[in-house]
């Protein structure tokens, strides 16, 4: 591997406008963390507007550390107040408030800042090797690999998304939908327009993001009652003994690497790898009955795995040009603004974008881990801020923000109506993810599409004859068909085993 | 996304596992045994403690499904009105087509889901806040370009902090003047955004 890229990624990061925006974003993410309510993919929605009159890498760098920031911060509310801030840190509170509740709360959180610095280390080392030797391999793809591809992460992240799966998919069809509002690529001609000028170009990203995640996020929450903040626990010595580091140091390999697999896979992401992380430590564990009463290593995996994977899903966005989860969504559309598409090309003819972005997620982990534990006491302070004061300001930010973009009045307007629209999806049970994720990769995906049914004329068995798109249809199949034939099975089953359940 | 505490029925997905018990503890429960992603946020919301409305009933879910299959046939309609071209031939029509296809048939299938799902929320007094809401944003779209941004923006955030958040008066006008204050500032002044402004 040549390493004079790598390098030059690092005098990339060691600017000081770029480490002044990578401390910005870890930052703003730990407090995203700590605050409940606006996740990472909400906040770095709603901070598109800042990253348009800067530099593309410092750009990405700051988005990038406000989405692994925000793994840290989620952490310090489980422990102290037993308040996940992110989903991904949930089965933090297990162990780490039972820490917490037995006066541990420091030995929790310094394990967890530790397990996720390594987490993180060890999934950017991994990175390193394993991006340029994707994007390599992902060179030789023609459009009916891509279509493929696209199809296949739409999917994937529609099933693994919270919420009732055809729920999902029909927000993806609604995103598909949505991305050819516009003019037709091919022909010119103007679609789903409604002889609206504004309409003719298509749909901005910024506008749907900002809505979907933002507003709607913050509308949903009105309806909430919400409850006093439980006084929090006293932290005192933060520094874990040498036996809980001994104790958790398997925990926190294993959950790293763990964490790193399962961030690559489309859907993957920081919540299920840590949902994953806790269950294999405690199969495994000799002594199970200590998960949920205090076990370190029940934070320590669990903490490890979720920074893991939030780096690692870096990879199929920065290599392939296809988004793993809604955040990195986010971050694609943050490219696109920028007038960077993604792609396996990005390594080779962007160098210091791609390692400025890759060498930051070093600088911001060390940043975290310093930073995390000394500012433990002002974040659980910032926890007292009431959610009823935020919102507002939040949503001054959100209309003004998205006017800046483009000084037009009339996505101010669409970002009210996506708002509107994030509420009622949330609502009635649909994840806005999979809407926003297909809405980006809504034009890749017809383009190609089109481009392939040219290529086969027209025949779509031309997909199954190439060995790559062949094997990602397959896989497509398998996730389509996999839960129905599993049910099928169970029903089976539970016929079968009835009688001898019910003796009469 | 989350139940009552103590209270109604968890929601279900298809092919998942039936809803057994409901509160924290059995989250926990299953959390340990059998992790999904959306036990893990059905417990974030839990522990939160944040109450959120019972599931609408089965009359909604059917009306949700029929939206769906609506929104299906009008973009086949639609995709018509294009042209909807061939396999070997594509053209701008034949994409919204088969989103069409799909949407509609992905509504079909909710139908039959109707009894079964929980994970819609009914529309409760609350709901009401959320309209209010959206109307001071609709307010404030509709009246930027004609009188600045300043007067609709400090009515937005007065009326959230006093009449949908419940704060106090003092704070509320204090604050809503502030947020004003600091925005001109940063964007009119400091970042010469040209944004409507009166000022």
């Amino acid at each position: 591997m040549d390493l004079a890229p790598v390098l030059d990624g690092f005098t990339v990061v060691l600017e000081p406008t770029n480490l002044l925006y990578c401390l910005i974003g870890v930052v703003i993410g730990m407090l995203v963390g700590v605050l409940p309510g606006l996740g990472p993919a909400a906040t770095i929605a709603i901070l598109l507007p800042l990253t348009i009159g800067i530099d593309t890498v410092t750009a990405i760098i700051m988005l990038a550390g406000i989405f692994y920031g925000a793994q840290y911060g989620g952490t310090i509310t489980s422990v102290l107040l037993r308040l996940p801030g992110e989903a991904s840190t949930v089965v933090t509170v297990f162990d780490g408030y039972a820490l917490a509740r037995q006066g541990k709360a420091g030995t929790a959180l310094g394990i967890a800042a530790i397990g996720s610095f390594v987490g993180g280390t060890i999934s950017i080392v991994a990175l390193s090797f394993v991006a340029p030797l994707v994007a390599g391999f992902a060179l030789d793809f023609g459009p009916p690999e891509y279509t493929a591809l696209a199809l296949l992460g739409i999917l994937l992240v529609s099933t693994i998304s919270s919420g009732d799966r055809i729920k999902a998919l029909v927000a993806a069809a609604a995103g598909l939908l949505l991305a050819t509002v516009g003019r037709d690529s091919f022909t010119g001609a103007e679609r789903f327009t409604f002889d609206n000028l504004n309409l003719a170009d298509g749909l901005d990203f910024v506008p749907i993001a900002m809505g979907l995640f933002g507003l709607g996020e913050i509308l949903h929450a009105l309806e909430e009652r919400h409850h006093a903040v439980r006084a929090p626990a006293t932290v005192s010595n933060v520094w874990p003994s040498r036996k809980d580091l001994r104790q958790s140091s398997g925990a926190i390999g294993r959950g790293s690497v763990l964490g790193f697999f399962l961030g690559i896979l489309p859907g993957g992401g920081a919540t299920l790898s840590s949902l994953a992380a806790y269950s294999m430590e405690k199969r495994r564990s000799k002594t199970p009955e200590r998960f949920g009463k205090g076990a370190v290593e029940g934070v320590a995996a669990p903490e490890s795995a979720n920074n893991a994977a939030a780096t690692s899903s870096f990879i199929p966005l920065l290599t392939l040009g296809i988004p793993a989860n809604a955040t990195m969504a986010v971050i694609f559309g943050a490219l696109l603004i920028q007038g960077v598409t993604p792609g396996p090309r990005l390594v080779e003819d962007d160098p210091e974008l791609f390692w400025g972005v890759v060498n930051s997620m070093y600088i911001g982990n060390i940043l975290l881990l310093i930073m995390s534990i000394p500012l433990v006491g002002l974040f659980v302070r910032i926890l007292r801020v009431r959610a009823t004061v935020l919102a507002p300001i939040t949503v001054m930010i959100t209309l003004i923000g998205v006017y800046t973009v483009r000084n037009s009045v009339f996505d101010i307007g669409l970002v009210i109506v996506f708002g509107a629209l994030g509420y009622l999806m949330k609502k009635l049970g649909f994840d806005p993810g999979p809407l926003v994720l297909a809405f980006v990769l809504g034009s890749l995906l017809e383009s190609n599409l089109r481009r392939s049914l040219l290529i086969f004329e027209g025949d779509p068995t031309g997909f199954l004859t190439r060995p790559i798109s062949g094997t990602l249809l397959a896989v497509f199949l398998l996730v389509v068909l996999g839960p129905l034939l599993s049910r099928l099975l169970a029903r089976r089953r539970a016929t079968s085993d009835r009688p001898a359940k019910e003796p009469v | 996304m989350s139940s009552a505490p103590g209270g109604a029925q968890r929601p279900t997905g298809p092919g998942g596992p039936p809803a057994a018990g409901t509160g924290p503890a059995d989250l926990v429960e299953r959390l340990h045994d059998d992790p999904t992603v959306a036990d893990a946020d059905d417990l974030a919301a839990e522990l939160s403690a944040e109450e959120r409305p019972e599931p609408a009933g089965p009359v909604a879910n059917v009306v949700i499904a029929l939206v769906v299959v609506c929104l299906g046939v009008a973009t086949v309609v639609g995709s018509f009105g294009q042209n909807v071209g061939s396999a070997s031939a594509p053209a701008g029509g034949t994409w919204p087509f088969l989103i069409g296809v799909v949407l509609t048939g992905l509504g079909l299938a909710l139908l039959p889901l109707a009894r079964r799902t929980a994970d819609a929320e009914k529309f409760t007094r609350a709901s009401l806040l959320v309209v209010a809401g959206v109307a001071t944003m609709v307010g404030f779209v509709a009246t930027i370009g004609v009188i600045g941004f300043e007067i609709p923006a400090t009515a937005l955030v007065f009326v959230w902090l006093r009449f949908l958040g419940r704060e106090s008066w003092r704070l509320s006008i204090a604050l809503s003047l502030a947020v004003v204050v600091a925005f001109y500032l940063i964007f009119v002044v400091a970042l010469s955004v040209p944004i409507p402004h009166l000022f």
